[in-house]
């Protein structure tokens, strides 16, 4: 596959956020919601669908793999746009009734653009969507002080094409686990 | 620090030969309309004493590479040659130049000291009119510094000839780029303007980008994420220590620039997923919101008497350019074509504000004047964007990258008439390109 290889080591929180993408784009060429649906445990292997399964593994619903690939941990947006549409809203509920359950975990929303637009404007446009979460998020229950929005503009692209296959893919945010410092 | 390395004591008129009329027959009007290339002759340097002989090859070689890499001037070959200039100041046979359509001569020599400091002399002739165009000059400089002296007699030539200022004693900051689109390593980077002496100025931990020289070129503000979030940070270019500046937990600041009294920074400061745009003072840390919209202001440049703001907004529903006063205040949109506009820089001279075009899937670079009119694109490509001005005005570098998974970014350079594309030689991928000012 394409995929990163470390990120910057003294960089702990960058790094896992490189590393949650990269594990997401093996999925990216599924349509995410049936991540939902299908669940991930045939993916885990477990084949335990809806029992508890290893800690820490995708079938753990306790666990920021089950969050990653069972509730989706991300939000595609269309050319230019920032608002969330009905399927995502979906994702996002999802999320923000994890976050309320899992309580000992933080996140950090990333923003991402395609490559179709220039540098500064990328970044802004980024902020944008991943404030649309953050914003979506906090309206479902999440306390704000555990969401974190950062932008990411075009710099960080999962899919490699120049097409719209590929750009529909980056056009994203993500949301991004991890265990909280303070709770 | 390659000031201090070489000191020029520039521009002694040591020749005193009679001065030719600066507006001579000699001259290229630099005008819109496609020209000929004037053909001119750079015969190696005289080499006044062994140690110079390598340097005198070399200086001559830059000079003439600075020289057709404008595309006004087409050099003959050696090989043509019908005389030779064995002595700096030995007469000229100009009927010799004549005959091989020489329009221009360079003649220079060039003498290494005991403590390895460099000496260059130049003459430049209006073979036609047999007479000297200007006076003979003498830089001095290092050896290390050999490259700079070759620029400075190219500045004169092309400013003798042209009646514009010189570009070539220039340097680029930008960033150099290494690895596969999904896994991009960026840093700063700084070279000369034609691509030698490069030097990195960080390491690739982090994403940077856009790095911008402050107006006497002594400083360089860019965007880093190394505290995980995009942050401005101002570096000294000769120690490489930087500063972040002042922000508040959880905003993002990004796309800055200096203002021309090089105490003020314009930039982007993003809270709640809003971008607006300020300025800061420096030194005190001290920021104003100039812009307040629910919208994204973004890329802000000043004009050169720093008495307004360029900047682009999609207040409109598409990103569009837009001129402020320094202060803020109401903006007034200066970009009506089809299309989206961004990335706007003010030309040094004041006249023309180049800028980022994205029409039907394609980007372009272009110029327009200050209030707009007669736009003109000067490239097409997949994805162009980021200009930078020459310090002269008269040419834009810029951000190349090409299409599809094994999609690199490189510079390149275009003459503001759209002739004389050119890419940059750099070592792997670059982006961002900032041209500083002319060296001291």
């Amino acid at each position: 596959m394409t995929h990163n290889k470390n990120g910057a080591p003294t960089m702990a929180l960058f790094t896992r956020g490189i590393l949650l993408v990269s594990a997401l784009a093996l999925a990216a060429c599924t349509n995410p919601d049936r991540f939902d649906s299908a669940g991930a445990g045939g993916a885990g292997g477990a084949g335990g669908a809806g029992g508890i399964g290893a800690p820490g593994s995708a079938s753990d619903p306790r666990s920021p793999l089950y969050f990653q690939q069972t509730i989706g941990d991300r939000v595609l947006f269309q050319v230019d746009q920032s608002s969330i549409t009905p399927q995502y809203q979906t994702v996002l509920d999802g999320q923000a009734t994890w976050l309320m359950t899992n309580t000992d975990y933080v996140a950090i929303i990333e923003g991402h653009a395609d490559e179709q637009g220039t540098r500064e404007y990328n970044l802004a446009l980024g902020a944008r969507r991943a404030n649309a979460v953050q914003e979506y998020l906090i309206s479902r229950g999440v306390a704000p002080n555990r969401l974190r929005v950062i932008s990411y503009g075009k710099e960080r692209p999962i899919e490699l094409c120049s097409d719209e296959a590929c750009y529909s893919q980056n056009r994203r945010a993500v949301t991004v686990i991890s265990a909280g410092l303070s709770g | 620090m390659m000031t201090r390395v070489l000191t020029l004591l520039a521009a002694l008129l040591v020749f005193a030969l009679p001065a030719a009329a600066q507006t001579g027959p000699l001259r290229i009007e630099i005008t819109e309309g496609v020209i000929e290339p004037l053909p001119f002759a750079n015969p190696d340097f005289v080499a006044e004493n062994a140690a110079a002989a390598d340097l005198a090859r070399q200086i001559a070689r830059v000079v003439s590479e600075d020289l057709t890499g404008t595309g006004l001037f087409r050099e003959i070959p050696a090989s043509a040659f019908i005389s030779q200039i064995t002595s700096f100041n030995s007469p000229v046979q100009f009927s010799d130049w004549r005959a091989i359509n020489a329009q221009a001569l360079i003649s220079g020599a060039v003498s290494v000291g005991g403590d390895g400091s460099v000496a260059v002399k130049f003459r430049l002739y209006d073979v036609f009119a047999g007479q000297e165009l200007g006076d003979g000059l003498q830089f001095n400089g290092t050896q290390a510094g050999w490259r700079r002296i070759a620029h400075k007699v190219a500045d004169a030539v092309y400013s003798r000839i042209t009646g514009e200022g010189g570009y070539f004693d220039s340097r680029v900051v930008y960033v150099a780029e290494t690895g596969p689109k999904d896994d991009r390593r960026k840093r700063l980077a700084i070279m000369d303007y034609d691509g030698a002496n490069v030097q990195y100025l960080t390491d690739s931990n982090a994403i940077v980008l856009a790095p911008r020289f402050s107006p006497t070129g002594d400083r360089i503000l860019f965007t880093s994420y190394e505290s995980g979030f995009p942050r401005i940070y101002v570096m000294d270019v000769a120690s490489v220590g930087r500063r972040a500046l002042p922000t508040l937990e959880g905003d993002m600041s990004f796309a800055p620039r200096f203002a021309p009294d090089g105490n003020t920074v314009v930039y982007s400061l993003t809270t709640g997923g809003n971008t607006d745009i300020y300025r800061m003072d420096i030194n005190s840390g001290a920021a104003t919101r100039l812009t307040s919209t629910p919208s994204i202001e973004t890329a802000p440049s000043f004009s050169p008497d720093g008495s307004r703001i360029v900047f682009e907004s999609d207040r409109s529903g598409t990103q569009q350019l837009y001129i402020m006063g320094a202060q803020g205040g109401e903006p007034q949109r200066i970009s009506f074509g089809q299309g989206r506009y961004g990335t706007p820089v003010w030309s040094p001279r004041g006249d023309l504000i180049a800028f980022t075009k994205q029409s039907k899937g394609r980007f372009h670079i272009g110029v327009m004047r200050t209030d707009g009119s007669e736009e003109r694109l000067l490239t097409a490509s997949f994805l162009d964007e980021g200009p930078t001005w020459s310090p002269n005005g008269r040419v834009i570098m810029f951000t190349r990258e090409t299409q599809g998974e094994t999609g690199a970014a490189s510079l390149y350079s275009v003459d503001i008439s759209g002739r004389n594309l050119r890419q940059i030689r750099t070592e792997g991928g670059a982006s961002d390109p900032a041209w500083s000012p002319l060296q001291r």
